[in-house]
């Protein structure tokens, strides 16, 4: 018992005077910090970040309608859709979004004449999230029970009356917090664009980076300007969720 | 009305339900598939609801087939008013929605007509009052009136009720049994599967008793209660009604 807690206390100490010594270097590192040069720069954070925000937004509107068609497509009544639509999801979730660019942008977009990088890297955002997205919206449908779907056949509702009046107004409870969620992916995913020379704010950072060799000076904006998008659609999706629960 | 099964036969995997029915049934209001539990009462009323398909055989309802598939299944289903043993009420709308539903939708009623036809059905199944309460807010009997005033609601030729009152507590079935009763007196026509025995023997013209799949025996309300032919509906007779 004792040796238990001279081992604690040891630790402890170590973990302490190690947390002391970053804090230290942190201050240190600080002092010799150069934000003058990185200030200069700052309209090319803040239009880098801008356009973060509209690539996002642009994305997760085009990747909840692919994801809606997928999860339809899945439970069609034909099997070359529901192959389709399988296909699709698997493929796009087994595979890296950084392969996915590389691929879709330099083979595909190149081969379909799809000139506009802006517009290449946002499609190719939204079929990647859409996939993620037509499971989520399928879940959705799937909570609702099999006894709802047996009374809208008792009714005489034709499947899409049942999609409309039965299964959509209570999937979107189940889809909603998840979904903000994957807003919040989006924002943290296209930072991957900067590959294709699509001047978000991650771009933008690397070139105030290059232009002024501060390294930490123009990373930690950088950082910090993520959160600020991801924090409140993060707070948003924990508000939904509880919403949601307790309101059945 | 008149109910006629040709080689009605429906299977589930390996697993025979109804296995090779054929009789003809005519009842002037209620009929009663009685039987023990796993006998094919419930899958029966499904087949004649149009709610499973057959494997083989037919159904014909006052001399019209059940449809097998496609549209004309579908407007088939849509004129009989079923009730289930969990009410299968819509959750996310409140009782007068889930009742105005099948008229706007299904039957091409206005919004304002369904409205006043579901507001009369609520009041005179006594449920005034609880027509903006979602399924959630309502008791079980509650419930189920008020699954059973969207059946009714849409004047249906033929109402099926699939153990109406299994799910519910003895006051709130006396409370449902009721309305069942005053469904018959108002001339409705239905047919009813159920383990309230002395509910089945007021309220049916015409008991069909099931059992393993089969028809064991089919006649009116009074004879087959009061002397059953066959062994089977004897032995179950007097065991469900000794207590």
């Amino acid at each position: 018992m004792t040796r238990h807690h001279t081992i604690n206390a040891v630790i402890s100490v170590l973990l302490g005077a190690a947390l002391l010594a970053a804090v230290c270097f942190a201050i240190l590192q600080a002092l010799s910090w150069n934000w003058s040069g990185v200030w200069a720069y700052r309209e090319v954070f803040w239009r880098g970040w801008l356009n973060t925000i509209w690539i996002s937004a642009a994305a997760l509107v085009l990747s909840v309608l692919l994801g809606l068609l997928a999860a339809l497509g899945r439970r069609a009544p034909y099997p070359a859709l529901r192959w389709l639509a399988t296909g699709y999801v698997e493929l796009i979730r087994g595979t890296p979004l950084l392969v996915q660019l590389l691929i879709l942008f330099y083979v595909v977009a190149d081969a379909v004449g799809l000139q506009n990088r802006y517009t290449a890297g946002i499609v190719i955002l939204a079929v990647f999230s859409g996939a993620y997205i037509a499971e989520m919206i399928r879940a959705g449908i799937e909570s609702i029970g099999k006894s709802q779907l047996e009374s809208a056949r008792a009714i005489g509702l034709t499947r899409w009356q049942t999609y409309r009046h039965v299964i959509f107004p209570q999937a979107i409870r189940h889809v909603m917090p998840p979904l903000a969620g994957q807003a919040a992916s989006i924002i943290k995913d296209s930072s991957l664009l900067s590959i294709l020379g699509i001047s978000e704010f991650t771009l933008a950072a690397q070139q105030v980076n290059s232009a002024t060799y501060s390294t930490l000076e123009s990373y930690l904006p950088l950082a910090i300007g993520y959160l600020a998008l991801t924090l409140p659609v993060s707070i948003l999706a924990r508000y939904l969720e509880h919403k949601f629960r307790y309101e059945t | 009305m008149r109910l006629e099964l040709q080689h009605l036969t429906k299977r589930y995997g390996d697993h025979t339900v109804i296995d090779d029915i054929t009789a003809t049934l005519d009842f002037p209001h209620v009929l009663a598939l009685l039987g023990p539990s796993g006998g094919g009462k419930s899958t029966l009323l499904r087949l004649i609801g149009g709610l499973e398909s057959p494997e083989a055989g037919s159904i014909t309802v006052d001399h019209e087939p059940v449809p097998a598939s496609g549209k004309s299944l579908r407007a088939y289903r849509g004129n009989i008013g079923t009730v289930f043993q969990s009410w299968n009420l819509f959750p996310h709308l409140d009782a007068l929605a889930n009742i105005m539903l099948p008229l706007t939708a299904v039957h091409g009623r206005t919004p304002d007509e369904a409205r006043s036809r579901a507001e009369e059905l609520l009041e005179r199944l006594h449920l005034q009052g609880h027509g903006h309460k979602r399924p959630a807010e309502l008791s079980g009997g509650q419930r189920q009136r008020v699954a059973i005033a969207r059946a009714v609601a849409i004047r249906p030729k033929l109402l099926l009720f699939d153990e109406p009152t299994s799910a519910l507590d003895p006051e709130m079935t006396a409370e449902v049994l009721e309305v069942i009763a005053d469904l018959k007196s108002e001339g409705r026509t239905f047919i009813l599967v159920t383990h309230a025995m002395n509910f089945a023997r007021t309220v049916a013209d015409q008991i069909a008793f099931l059992a393993d799949g089969r028809m064991a025996e089919h006649g009116p309300a009074g004879e087959f209660f009061a002397a059953p032919e066959t062994e089977s509906a004897r032995r179950f007779l007097a065991k469900v009604l000794r207590y």
